[in-house]
């Protein structure tokens, strides 16, 4: 065992920061009653504990035995004997467990049953999934409505506008909410079955990403796609809303527009699709 | 007189107080003398530790003032620019707490840093426990509470931030429900359970403050204690050297040097946990805004623990599985799947390992990382990969940095993800072959009886033991001149793989331009 040398230095040390770590602490306490910014506070607490801490760690180093210590490793891999033991003494109260064997059975039966009763709160927790899930209130004649619910006038956007819409009397519905922009109307390219969905150049897409359900928002009038920022899935917006780049596998669900006599945009029926991230029972009627 | 009874001064008194009723002097005895290998790797456990304290310190504060609720209020405090917009109670609280408590914002800020540190600290005590093979028998229960502790604090950390309801968070917790409702068969059910309904459920943030201030935090205290526990009862593992066996510990003992030393550490983290608190800004949610369901922001980042999630999202291609009606989701792959083989392989690796070498005793003196070319390589690769998906959940802000097209990243990632761990893998172990054929035995002579495996292998088995053979046993018989050289065909192998990896990514960025443009 050597003794720790260097005694002098450590003790230095260690008084200087036992002395600068209670003027560190005092300066919060200080900091604190003033009030004084976040950063005095830190600082000043921070040097009360690393005065602490540095006093603490010379005085180990420097004023304490280094060793090296040796301990032996205690065994505590038991022997074959130990092993006998334990076993007798499990087995003899076992055995007289064995003996009551319809009481055993009951024992089994009754857990069982009362692990049920344990299991039963879980379904407190929600509501059953059924068929709530993204059943949105888009159907034909549907108005739609601006974040505030006011009617969407056909002149509302120019060309390369966008904005977040909702059908009537559901305004800031998660489901319902959709991405109204507006393009060249000669520029769209629809799939088969959408060519009037887009009255004066006005499309309409489900707001939820198809991939993890962020919010669709950045429409690049550039090269017109719009672009989710979580995991930057990118959808064309002439051609359907057809996913060109990254991780979502099916395109933004369209919504046919129609624009009604008094000039409003409404919905010409619900979404091509059911909207939303994929689920196990997508596709199934 | 001259001797002195240690039993009869007020401590003393104390301590026959206590010893009286639980008879714990000899106990107490061989706790004072257990002995700590000195070797500062196994610092990285206390500093989780001590992290943990910190935590746990500042949680209380927080949770005093926070206050988990939905419910719409205007805001009308301190801080000018959200002055009249409205917002949740749970963000206006936050707000409130960083600029309207005292010591709040410090509290806010220290906690948040603790994390980040907790986290990194883990990882590091993780890696320093893999390489050196510290799990094998007899420590395999606690490598696997560790790597339960491991996922416990990932999912603490997620619970924490997504507590504050601002736009980062809120965007986070609508991924997770995605990814949770796209489980195969349950995953409806599991979505509805866990948020009390549809998106954005019912009373949510009630429940993730219960679970992220008291549920979790008692699961990783107890299994804190559990891990702790048994490292006492199995001591330390240490490196091999002279002096050292496979059975002693040799190092400081606990009473004075080392509890005096580890008490000084807890004061030097906590301080530099304070410090960072103070001055480094992190996580200012009066920027970010309060969440509301229609809007996000780009370049939205999650902490570092929970970012590779959001980069195996972004490298997963767009494809789902459908079939007979019904639909294995696109999330399922990179959010359920691959992690879940990735923590079943972690809490398997003991025994993995022993059945792939046959080495089934037990291992109390460490491994050198350059001794076990395969392990080695199987752990660097790892780390490779977690690299790669990093860099991929920041890479929206990367490309928008250094005006990259995204499109021909994406590509680049995706054939890194695979091509770098394998190239790192391959030079690792030549690197470790040339290292352990070169270098000195790893253990002093006396030790040689119970050094590594390598040494205690019976005839005939020195080879098993090295490593897996084959193919890579083979490469690492080829002689290389110096270690030096080793390090630089890493390196070239390093770049070329990036420019290949580029090179694909640039190549498949113009086919699909190509397409899209047409
Ligand atoms: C909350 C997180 C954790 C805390 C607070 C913690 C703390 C500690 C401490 C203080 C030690 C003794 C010092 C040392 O050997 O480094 C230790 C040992 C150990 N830990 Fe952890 N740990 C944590 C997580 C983990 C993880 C994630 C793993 C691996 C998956 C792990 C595996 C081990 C093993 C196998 C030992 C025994 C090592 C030996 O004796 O050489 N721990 N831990
Ligand atoms: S949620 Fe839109 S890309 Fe992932």
């Amino acid at each position: 065992m050597s003794e720790p040398r260097g005694q002098g230095a450590a003790t230095r040390w260690g008084v200087i920061a036992f002395v600068v770590s209670t003027l560190g602490s005092a300066g919060f306490v200080v900091a604190y009653a003033v009030e004084a910014s976040p950063q005095w506070q830190g600082v000043a607490l921070s040097i009360g504990l690393a005065g602490l801490g540095a006093g603490l760690v010379a005085w180990s180093k420097g004023l304490m035995p280094q060793g090296p210590e040796v301990e032996e490793r205690p065994d505590i891999e038991p022997s074959t004997d130990e092993e006998r033991k334990t076993a007798a003494v499990f087995t003899r109260g076992r055995r007289s467990i064995g003996r009551r064997r319809l009481f055993g059975s009951l024992l089994v039966a009754a857990t069982g049953a009362f692990a049920a009763t344990i299991l039963t709160p879980i379904r407190s927790l929600g509501p059953a999934p059924r068929d709530k899930l993204r059943s949105t209130r888009w159907g034909a004649g549907v108005r739609v409505v601006d974040e505030r619910g006011h009617p969407v006038a056909a002149d509302e956007l120019d060309v390369g506008g966008v904005l977040t819409v909702f059908p009537e009397g559901a305004v800031k519905s998660a489901d319902d909410q959709t991405v109204l922009l507006r393009v060249g109307l000669e520029e769209i390219q629809p799939p088969p079955g959408r060519e009037d969905w887009s009255p004066e150049g006005y499309l309409a897409y489900s707001k939820i990403c198809t991939h993890a359900g962020c919010p669709v928002g950045l429409f690049q009038t550039d090269t017109q796609v719009l672009l989710c920022p979580c995991h930057q899935a990118t959808f064309a917006v002439l051609d359907g809303a057809r996913s060109v780049f990254g991780p979502a596998p099916r395109p933004l669900p369209q919504l046919p527009l129609a624009i009604d006599d008094d000039g409003f945009l409404v919905a010409g029926g619900g979404f091509s699709e059911p909207p939303g991230p994929g689920r196990w029972t997508l596709g199934r009627p | 007189m001259s001797v002195r009874d240690h039993t009869d001064t007020p401590i003393g008194r104390l301590a026959r107080w206590f010893d009286v009723r639980l008879g714990a002097a000899e106990f107490t005895t061989s706790k004072l003398n257990y002995v700590f290998p000195k070797h500062f790797t196994f610092l990285f456990g206390e500093i989780a530790l001590y992290a943990f304290v910190v935590l746990v310190a500042t949680g209380v504060f927080l949770a005093l003032f926070y206050s988990p609720s939905e419910a719409e209020v205007v805001y009308g405090g301190d801080y000018q620019p959200l002055v009249g917009l409205p917002m949740s109670e749970a963000y206006e609280s936050v707000v409130e707490l960083s600029f309207s408590v005292r010591a709040g914002l410090l509290m806010r800020q220290t906690h948040h840093w603790a994390a980040l540190v907790f986290m990194g600290a883990i990882f590091a005590h993780m890696a320093r426990v893999f390489f050196t093979g510290a799990f094998r028998r007899p420590r395999e229960l606690n490598w696997v509470t560790g790597v339960v502790l491991m996922m416990v604090g990932m999912l603490e950390g997620f619970a924490g931030y997504s507590l504050l309801d601002d736009l980062l968070s809120g965007t986070g917790v609508r991924i997770a429900y995605s990814v949770v409702e796209g489980i195969p068969v349950v995953g409806a059910w599991a979505a509805f359970l866990a948020f009390g309904g549809e998106y954005p459920g019912e009373g949510f943030l009630s429940r993730l403050f219960t679970v992220h201030v008291f549920l979790m935090p008692a699961i990783l205290a107890g299994l804190i204690t559990v891990h702790l526990a048994l490292v006492a009862r199995q001591h330390h593992t240490q490196f091999p050297g002279p002096g050292k066996s496979e059975h002693n510990v040799v190092g400081h003992r606990m009473w004075p040097t080392y509890a005096t030393l580890s008490g000084g550490l807890f004061f030097l983290i906590a301080a530099v946990l304070t410090l960072m608190g103070g001055t480094l800004q992190i996580n200012p949610v009066w920027l970010y805004g309060p969440y509301d369901l229609f809007t996000v922001t780009s370049g939205a980042q999650a902490d570092y623990y929970v970012l590779w999630l959001q980069g195996l999202l972004r490298l997963m291609p767009g494809w789902e599985v459908r079939a007979f009606g019904y639909t294995i989701t696109n999330q399922f792959f990179p959010g359920v799947l691959v992690p879940g083989i990735v923590f079943g392989v972690f809490l398997a690796w003991p025994w993995l390992e022993a059945r792939v070498t046959g080495d089934r005793r037990s291992h109390h003196l460490l491994d050198r990382p350059r001794d076990r070319p395969v392990r080695t390589a199987i752990g660097m690769a790892g780390l490779t990969g977690f690299v790669v998906t990093l860099v991929a959940g920041s890479d929206d802000v990367i490309a928008a940095t250094f005006d990259w097209s995204i499109v021909a990243l994406r590509y680049t990632e995706r054939v890194l993800l695979f091509a770098l761990p394998a190239a790192v893998a391959l030079l690792t172990y030549r690197v470790c072959a040339d290292l352990s054929a070169r270098g000195e035995p790893a253990a002093g002579p006396e030790e040689a009886a119970s050094g590594p495996a390598v040494a205690t292998a019976g005839p005939g088995e020195g080879r098993a033991a090295t490593g897996g053979g084959g193919v890579l046993d083979r490469l690492a018989a080829a002689p290389v001149s110096r270690a030096t050289g080793a390090w630089r065909r890493l390196r070239r192998a390093l770049v070329t793989t990036g420019m290949v990896a580029a090179v694909v990514g640039a190549l498949a960025d113009r086919l699909r331009n190509g397409r899209a443009g047409r």
